[in-house]
């Protein structure tokens, strides 16, 4: 057997083992090297099912190579490959180790054939990533890491019901297009869905991603969500379900990342809206929508990667990333506010970016299907985007009122600096040659994204959202504590919508306000019951008075002589 | 079959007499030996030689089928048969393992925490109760079960009084009363077959319960058994005796007790449960173990969630015992190859995790001299190999693949499963209670890593004596957890010798 027939994700797995006891400067060769071995292999390896391997009698595929998986695996040493250089400053041997085997395994999960490798890649991910976020080492971040934590495991669980159902149900464990309707698939839909952070089930992004080290959230924003959305077009293409959620993942966090200070969560809440395109395209799930949302997956990893790290770097420099502190920084980091600039227009999908032809694909393929209510929220979320990520971070990071202090800091360091030029170069590269990116899409495509009606839609859209935020910030109604304003179809609405959407987002918060709040009760009081009766000298837990104990063995010897008596 | 009859005295043919006569012999020598590390020396000599016996056994037994050996050449039903089939050569394989391994580790940990003038009556108590759960597994006589349950009861009482810690004597006390009265249950049990059947030899009363056993004296006999043996394995309600004992007695103590103890029971358990009732079609519809199904799923929630509160690091670990035990008799009490299998797989399993933690605290207490959980801070950082085994050792605790504790729970979800909803609200459960030991591993993890160390005193690593078999067990954990095929094999075919089915 060839090497390049051993699970993909193995290569960097290793290498993160290997990190555990190397020094500093073989740790990083690895994060440098490690992302090429792992690409040579790809190209080198035919496709086809390798490394099949039978295990409790169910059979188990380590490395599944197909179109789509490909697509993913890619981006994914791409990204590799691009967080490795800009964490090439940080000297800490536990995010090395964490990063490395959590995207090794984010990988292995890509080219896991069955359910099984699939499960158990999926809670390494989960276990290898928190580090990420305890490596911050403060008590914020510890508290967020555990909360991640549990929420992962958890669609761990899910996932490992479900496939436990799924294989007695149906005998096998192949990983392949499973539907709700086959065993145990409403449990594995969920899993995945906790991690493809759909609505109610998305908090654990915002809470966790902000809390990481400046590094290790370009890490995790690269891998985690993406292995979810790879998941669904894997086992849920078409499930109409996913258009609904997907659609609904593209309009609720707009409201939130436009009130929101913290430009890290900011980009968390755009993110969560990201997913949502590409959750739409999985839905639809025809030739065009699967590309568009594998499209949309290779380049959101990039233009979102870019984001994070020009933030990063923000926070690096001048130690805060909160939208209110922060101003002027473009003349004393301009390459960082450039590079930021190109990922805003990325996300925004302005023409000649990456975001303009993955996102067509997607949302012509809802056109063609006759969804046109979601094509239409799909539009309102494309201008909401470029309100809150293509315009608010790169505004209230790098121009707004400056701040005396930060004039005095530093441009980023050179290798943030050239991760951040290097991904800003695929940004600009994919959007102006789309068809090399379509080329290795799933299915053959001869798609053109630039014509003139989608060009014209797009920069409509575009400066119509751009107008209302000018206009928003010359009246001087746009601190961050108006809670308003995603425009796009027509500012004449402006003012209606805007009471509709500020009386929707306070009903809601306080709606699910009083749900968590109910809800935590609810849980609160259970711990507290459990708590009294376990703690030691509790009721379960109070073991010293051998009287109980007889009282309790007489009480059990009465019910079995009263069962078998009768 | 090998029988005493043959010509001259040969060493392999008695070794069923041998497993056990060898620790009993050993035990009042022991006595004699008062010196330094004698007594030590040689309990670990004779465990040693058990645990050889055992290993002997166990591949008798897999390559030329069930060993029947007559004690003094009394042919059974009048003599005392010994019987060796797969699943007690699989017990007394683990139980002299254990010892043996244990006994290494309880040098340096005995040294501190018994006084120096005891030394000789504990390790004499140590092989006595070696001596009486070897023998509770081997013999294949009901009455003499109740005879080697006494003597092991009797030197367990001695052995959790023996620290320096003065609630150890009340824990004992207690374990003394309730243990008296498990064992009289018990006894009567085995009072009641003999005045209905006349015999007292299993294979024997399994043959002649058939005509009698729709009477009352029988099932009653069958729902004292059950209590008075479940009280021995500390299936909540009847776990009273469990965490006080575990708690205050010698690390060491905790160590081989949490292995070995327990899982002798739940096999007497099995014995009676298959080999006696199990043809008895008065029992098929509702058999006792079935009933203990409720108390199983009721002791692995709530020995995981009393387990989160505690405070005290070896109470902990008696209460996710608690819990564990809930899942063993939770395989048993489902039934089927399956459920049997997922029960004494689990026996083995829960013996190497167990022991490792129950070792790694031990190691703690040495060191730090206390097993609060608030003392504990930054152990991770003064202790980072005993602490890193003792989370290792917890991930098996918890279920996390690639450990042995997630081969339990694989086989005992599977098992669940077969049962339709019931079954499947009890697989949710199980992993409810997965998830409640996440909680509680995680506990310990915060504190050992995440605090930082008092700085008033500086706290070593733990000596090599008790590194090594604490990571000898750790390792087994993950071993065994990916090289299913020594455990998972034997235990699929002792359930299937006890369900009467041929493979």
């Amino acid at each position: 057997m060839m090497w390049t027939e051993l699970p993909p994700g193995l290569i960097l797995l290793l290498g993160g083992v290997l990190a555990a006891v190397l020094p500093h400067h073989g740790r990083k060769a690895l994060m440098l090297v490690l992302p090429f071995v792992g690409f040579w292999q790809l190209i080198d390896v035919p496709n086809g099912d390798h490394a099949v391997v039978t295990l409790f009698g169910a059979e188990l595929v380590g490395s599944r190579i197909d179109s789509l998986s490909l697509v993913w695996g890619y981006i994914f040493y791409i990204a590799a490959l691009i967080a490795g250089i800009f964490h090439l400053h940080v000297r800490d041997r536990m995010q090395d180790v964490a990063a490395l085997t959590y995207m090794g395994s984010a990988v292995g999960a890509i080219f896991a054939g069955d359910l099984i490798s699939l499960f158990i890649y999926w809670e390494l991910t989960a276990v290898t990533s928190v580090f990420l976020i305890f490596a911050n080492r403060t008590n914020a971040s510890f508290r967020a890491g555990i909360r991640y934590l549990i929420v992962q495991i958890a669609s761990g669980v899910l996932l490992l019901g479900g496939l436990i159902i799924h294989w007695r149900g149906t005998g096998s464990v192949e990983f392949g297009n499973l539907g709700l309707d086959a065993p145990g698939g409403l449990l594995i839909f969920l899993g995945f869905g906790i991690k493809a952070a759909f609505p109610l089930l998305h908090n654990w992004l915002q809470d966790s991603y902000p809390q990481a080290t400046v590094t290790g959230t370009v890490f995790l924003s690269s891998f985690t969500t993406k292995m979810a959305i790879y998941t669904l077009a894997r086992g849920f293409p078409g499930q109409e379900e996913l258009i609904w959620i997907g659609a609904a993942m593209t309009a609720f966090p707009i409201f939130y990342a436009v009130i929101e200070n913290d430009l890290r969560k900011v980009l968390a809440y755009s993110l969560n809206n990201q997913l949502g395109y590409m959750v739409v395209g999985v839905g639809i799930g025809t030739e065009l929508a699967l590309n568009g949302a594998a499209a949309h997956a290779f380049t959101h990893i990039l233009y979102k990667g870019l984001l994070f790290m020009s933030m990063g770097a923000v926070l690096y420099r001048v130690g805060t990333i909160k939208g209110s502190e922060l101003g002027g920084l473009y003349k004393s980091m301009p390459w960082t506010a450039g590079f930021c600039i190109v990922g805003a227009a990325s996300i925004s999908a302005f023409p000649l970016f990456s975001g303009f032809i993955s996102k067509s694909l997607i949302i012509t393929a809802a056109a063609e299907e006759g969804y046109w209510f979601v094509w239409l929220i799909l539009l309102f979320a494309s201008a909401g985007v470029f309100h809150h990520s293509g315009i608010k971070i790169p505004y209230f990071a790098f121009f707004a009122w400056p701040h005396q202090a930060q004039k005095t800091c530093r441009e980023a360091p050179l290798n943030m600096l050239l991760a951040m030029g290097i991904a800003a170069v695929f940004c600009v590269g994919i959007g102006v040659f789309p068809s090399y990116l379509y080329a290795i899409l799933p299915y053959q495509t001869d798609f053109v994204p630039y014509t003139g009606s989608h060009v014209v839609t797009q920069l409509q859209l575009l400066l119509f959202s751009a107008l209302a935020f000018a206009w928003l910030m010359r009246t001087g109604l746009y601190p961050p504590e108006l809670k308003s304003t995603v425009l796009d179809f027509d500012w004449v609405y402006r003012r209606a919508l805007h009471r509709v959407w500020r009386a929707t987002v306070e009903w809601g918060s306080e709606t699910s306000g009083a749900l968590t709040g109910g809800m935590r009760g609810w849980v609160n009081n259970v711990i507290g019951v459990a708590g009294r009766l376990g703690r030691p000298g509790g009721l379960v837990s109070q073991t010293s008075k051998p009287g109980t104990g007889v009282l309790w063995l007489t009480a059990m010897l009465g019910l079995y002589l009263l069962v078998f008596g009768l | 079959m090998s029988t005493a009859a043959n010509a001259g005295f040969s060493l392999l043919a008695n070794l069923p007499a041998l497993q056990v006569v060898v620790p009993m012999v050993a035990a009042p020598i022991c006595t004699f030996l008062r010196f330094r590390n004698g007594p030590w020396a040689f309990a670990l000599l004779v465990s040693a030689a058990t645990f050889w016996i055992a290993a002997t056994l166990l591949m008798q037994v897999l390559s030329g089928g069930v060993i029947s050996y007559e004690m003094g050449g009394w042919a059974p039903p009048v003599g005392i048969e010994y019987r060796v089939d797969e699943i007690n050569a699989f017990v007394l394989l683990i139980v002299s393992g254990i010892s043996l391994i244990a006994l290494p580790y309880a040098l340096r940990s005995v040294e501190r925490e018994v006084p120096r003038d005891k030394h000789h009556l504990f390790y004499a108590a140590w092989l006595l109760c070696l001596c009486g759960m070897l023998g509770i597994t081997i013999t294949g006589d009901a009455f003499n079960i109740f005879v080697f349950l006494e003597i092991s009861s009797l030197s367990t009482y001695m052995l959790l009084a023996s620290g320096r810690d003065p609630r150890a004597l009340t824990a004992a006390f207690q374990y003394l009363v309730l243990g008296t009265l498990g064992a009289t249950f018990i006894l009567i049990g085995v009072g009641l077959l003999y005045i209905m059947t006349g015999t007292l030899n299993i294979a024997d009363l399994a043959d002649r319960l058939g005509p009698v056993s729709d009477t009352t004296s029988v099932r009653a006999a069958a729902a004292f058994l059950t209590v008075g043996i479940a009280l021995k394995f500390a299936l909540f309600p009847a776990h009273f005796w469990l965490p006080n004992g575990y708690t205050y007695s010698p690390s060491a103590v905790g160590v081989f007790l949490s292995a070995t103890a327990t899982k002798v029971s739940i096999y007497v358990l099995l014995r009676f449960q298959f080999t006696v009732f199990g043809d008895i079609p008065a029992f098929a519809e509702l058999d006792f173990a079935t009933l203990l199904l409720p108390f199983a799923v009721v002791a692995f929630l709530v020995g995981s969630t009393v387990a989160i509160f505690q405070t005290d690091l070896k109470r902990l670990l008696a209460w996710s015992s608690i819990a564990q035990i809930g899942y063993m008799v939770a395989g048993i009490g489902l039934g089927g190859v399956d459920g049997l299998t997922a029960g004494i797989v689990h026996l083995f399993n829960h013996a190497i995790t167990k022991a490792a933690l129950f070792m790694a605290a031990g190691a703690i207490f040495l060191r730090v001299g206390s097993m609060h959980i608030d003392k504990l801070a930054g152990i991770g950082k003064t202790m980072p190999l005993t602490t890193l085994a003792f989370v290792l050792a917890g991930l098996s605790l918890i279920g996390v693949p690639t450990t042995v504790g997630f081969i339990s729970k694989w086989y005992l979800i599977l098992a669940a499963l077969q049962h339709g909803a019931i079954g499947y609200a009890i697989a949710a459960l199980v992993l409810a209670s997965s998830l409640l030991a996440v909680i509680y591993v995680w506990r310990i993890v915060e504190v050992a890593y995440f605090r930082e160390p008092a700085t008033d005193r500086e706290v070593a690593e733990a000596p090599l004596s008790m590194l090594l078999p604490l990571w000898a067990l750790t390792i087994g954990c993950f071993y065994f957890g990916l090289e299913t095929g020594y455990s998972v094999d034997i235990a699929r075919a002792a359930a299937q010798s006890l369900l009467g089915i041929t493979p």
